[in-house]
């Protein structure tokens, strides 16, 4: 019996990489878009064009100025005569932001009043808009801060000190390359199996398997075993280029990782194979796949927090693997979290894995038409 | 042209359709795809962060230290947890329970009457460093908020000069749904282009059925007509269907001309089946077109068009790569149109840009079918 399954995996690999052109198409891309994704995919923002309108000529607004000149979050890409200047250079995208000081800043100033400060902002990227609006909000609270304690000639009644755990500097990358090992892993692994059953119904040769004495679970395990190598290997190498390309520190064990990368990938070839056995033809298995890598990715927390989602959506993402898998991968990479903190991400997980992988196997045998 | 072409063409179009027809998937792809798609971006996309829980340790409750804690159970942002204890509120960000903790300690009304500038230590959860940076940014907020008021509240003022107005152009409430709806629509274009065509060349070549077209008197040019249009009519109803939803049910403001939309698209279209039909042509295998479609369209057109990430933000070796995936400018054209208006500045060159990419793909798909002709 084990010899037979042995056959069904040798089979299974040679059917996968045989073909130069599949084998380049399985291992070459996810590390190619790791390292561009690594870098393209930040919320830090960095040289966003800022324009400034300075109608004062007091010494405090070339002091704000100068703030913003200083920051890496900011690259000044003009500084503006007139008012007329700033919508058609929002419009063709000539600056994210455009800073308008007002001519009575320095009269008001005097008066004690509050100097009125207008960031103006290309909102058709809202996210990237609240990025740069948060960017200057920090700016000007220091400003204000530091022109305070001057005005007081004393500190301020309260000092406030912020500290960030896990990741002090808050850089993005930190968040989202580790979140990148639980996308590609999932990619990789659905291309291998989702492709794998359809392929065979439409050439015929399925049903050939299942006239062989093959029962339905061994064959399940001959077409795992090609998603489980690929998918684990493929997120080891991931994970090492995280860690020593791109720098991402490993706090947690490697131990408390990859039981979570090993349910998370079978988890994925349950699905995989779920959706390839309700297919007759390769085009119906992609479209399939699609409809599943779409929703899994963007409702998982991977881009954008499942908090801020509305109750519904959040709910319905419990039933993605991926939202576990990430939280784990990011938990552990930063917070060095033991398996006691994420146990109640990971035995979701593994039902997930247990009903699709049983699924598939009931359906190699009875499909829909 | 040879003599009969059109009729030729015709005969062609008919045979695909039939296809289409038989198959469901590829009325799936273009029709109940934008609709899912749509439906999940449009409703379960956020980055606008409300209710963030936050412990609230505060060791001797007093005058001041009350009226601080009272400015976050009135901030719209932050949901506050009281906790006895600061391991215990360590604990909860340890679990993830919290985001954050603001914490006061047990002499801290008394040095705050002394004039001995107590601390108030606030600590973030720095695993999502966006959402982290947001409410560093909240809590400055609510601090500056409290120093003002107890100044005025002494008699003094405290004044902070520089009082910041912020204007977002074009979408002033920043709703998410109008600026995601724009971008997801590119990204559904892509997988529709994509998707209906990668495999319909190499379907015919592993069947053999590529050699009995061949054999007749069908010109290349007439045959990748003949696959393309119907594709194309496919494609443009998935687009209609899909700007219908996104005017009637969620509301994005068309601010752009409706043709200039529908004439860009269009051109994507055609540079996403383009890029469909040259897998479809080059791999002449189902299964490895399969295989690169699923790891070229979604992720690029997903991470590097803008549509979420910010290209200018972006390194500079990746900022020119992301001039190789159309759906860039798709996006570029797409936030115009819908938000701004018909903004020549940015709708012709990305325009220019999608066309040179379709004659490229679309020229190299008829060679590279030249070739296996010969």
């Amino acid at each position: 019996m084990g010899h037979r399954i042995l056959a069904l995996i040798i089979k299974e690999f040679l059917a996968l990489f045989r073909d130069k052109k599949s084998r380049m198409a399985v291992i070459v891309p996810p590390i190619l878009q790791l390292l561009i994704f690594g870098y393209a995919a930040t919320f830090d923002l960095e040289n966003a064009g800022l324009a400034i309108f300075n109608e004062d000529s007091g010494a405090i607004s070339r002091e704000l100025i100068g703030r913003f000149e200083g920051s890496v979050g900011f690259k000044i890409v003009g500084y503006l005569q007139s008012e007329a200047e700033i919508g058609p250079l929002i419009d063709r995208k000539g600056a994210l932001l455009i800073l308008h000081i007002d001519e009575q800043c320095s009269a008001h100033l005097a008066q004690h009043e509050s100097c009125a400060v207008q960031a103006i902002i290309d909102g058709r990227n809202s996210n990237t808009a609240m990025l740069a609006l948060n960017y200057v909000r920090s700016i000007v609270t220091d400003f204000n801060q530091e022109q305070a304690e001057q005005s007081l000639g004393a500190k301020l009644p309260a000092q406030l000190t912020i500290r960030a755990w896990f990741n002090p500097n808050l850089e993005s990358r930190w968040f989202i390359v580790p979140g990148i090992i639980a996308l590609l892993a999932m990619i990789v692994t659905l291309v291998v199996t989702a492709l794998s059953v359809a392929r065979e119904r439409e050439a015929g040769t399925f049903d050939q398997l299942l006239v062989t004495p093959l029962r339905p679970w061994e064959v399940l395990i001959g077409k795992a075993m090609p998603g489980l190598i690929v998918g684990v290997g493929e997120g080891s190498l991931i994970i090492l280029v995280t860690v020593l390309w791109f720098k991402i520190p490993l706090v947690g064990h490697l131990s408390t990782l990859y039981p979570a990368l090993i349910i998370y990938v079978l988890s994925i070839i349950g699905v995989g194979l779920m959706i390839s056995s309700f297919s007759a033809t390769l085009q119906q298995a992609l479209l399939g796949a699609f409809l599943f890598i779409v929703p899994a990715v963007t409702l998982s927390g991977f881009s954008t927090p499942i908090a801020n989602m509305p109750q519904f959506m959040q709910t319905l993402t419990y039933l993605n693997p991926m939202r576990y898998f990430l939280t784990i991968v990011r938990r552990v990479f930063l917070e060095g979290a033991g398996l006691e903190y994420f146990w109640h991400d990971l035995w979701p997980m593994s039902i997930i894995a247990a009903v699709t992988l049983s699924m598939a196997t009931w359906l190699f045998r009875h499909r829909m038409y | 042209m040879k003599p009969g072409g059109l009729l030729r063409i015709k005969g062609m179009i008919r045979k695909e359709w039939l296809q289409i027809i038989r198959d469901p998937s590829s009325m799936a792809i273009a029709f109940f795809l934008p609709l899912l798609l749509l439906l999940i971006f449009g409703y379960g996309v956020s980055l606008d962060a409300k209710n963030i829980p936050l412990a609230l340790v505060v060791e001797h409750p007093g005058v001041q230290s009350s009226s601080f804690s009272g400015g976050f159970w009135q901030s719209p942002y932050f949901a506050p947890i009281p906790m006895s204890s600061i391991q215990e509120a360590e604990t909860a960000l340890r679990r993830s329970k919290v985001d954050g903790i603001v914490w006061l300690r047990e002499n801290f009304d008394r040095d705050y009457l002394n004039k001995e500038s107590p601390p108030m230590s606030v600590l973030v959860n720095g695993v999502d460093a966006n959402t982290a940076r947001l409410v560093e940014g909240y809590v400055q907020g609510i601090w500056f908020g409290w120093l003002e008021q107890e100044a005025e509240r002494a008699g003094k003022k405290l004044q902070s000069p520089v009082q910041l107005e912020q204007r977002i152009w074009f979408n002033p409430q920043v709703r998410s749904t109008d600026f995601l709806v724009p971008g997801v629509l590119a990204v559904i274009m892509t997988l529709i282009g994509a998707l209906l065509t990668a495999l319909v060349i190499a379907r015919e070549w592993e069947r053999g059925t590529m050699e009995a077209l061949l054999v007749t008197r069908i010109s290349v040019i007439e045959l990748l007509l003949g696959k393309l249009i119907p594709y194309f009519i496919l494609g443009m109803g998935g687009l209609i269907l899909s700007l219908l939803m996104a005017e009637f049910l969620f509301h994005v403001p068309l601010r752009g001309s409706l043709w200039l939309l529908l004439a860009t698209s269009a051109l994507f279209l055609l540079v996403a089946l383009g890029m469909g039909l040259l897998i479809s042509t080059v791999f002449r295998s189902q299964f490895v077109a399969a295989l690169v479609a699923l790891v070229s369209t979604f992720l690029p057109a997903f991470i590097l068009s803008g549509f979420i990430f910010d290209i200018q933000s972006m390194p500079l070796v990746i900022q020119w790569i992301t001039h190789l995936i159309a759906a860039r400018y798709y996006v570029a054209i797409l936030q115009t149109l819908f938000l701004v208006g018909d903004v020549w500045s940015v709708v012709l060159p990305n325009s220019a840009a999608l066309l040179i990419m379709a004659v490229f793909f679309l020229g190299l798909v008829y060679r590279k079918t030249r070739k296996n002709l010969e």
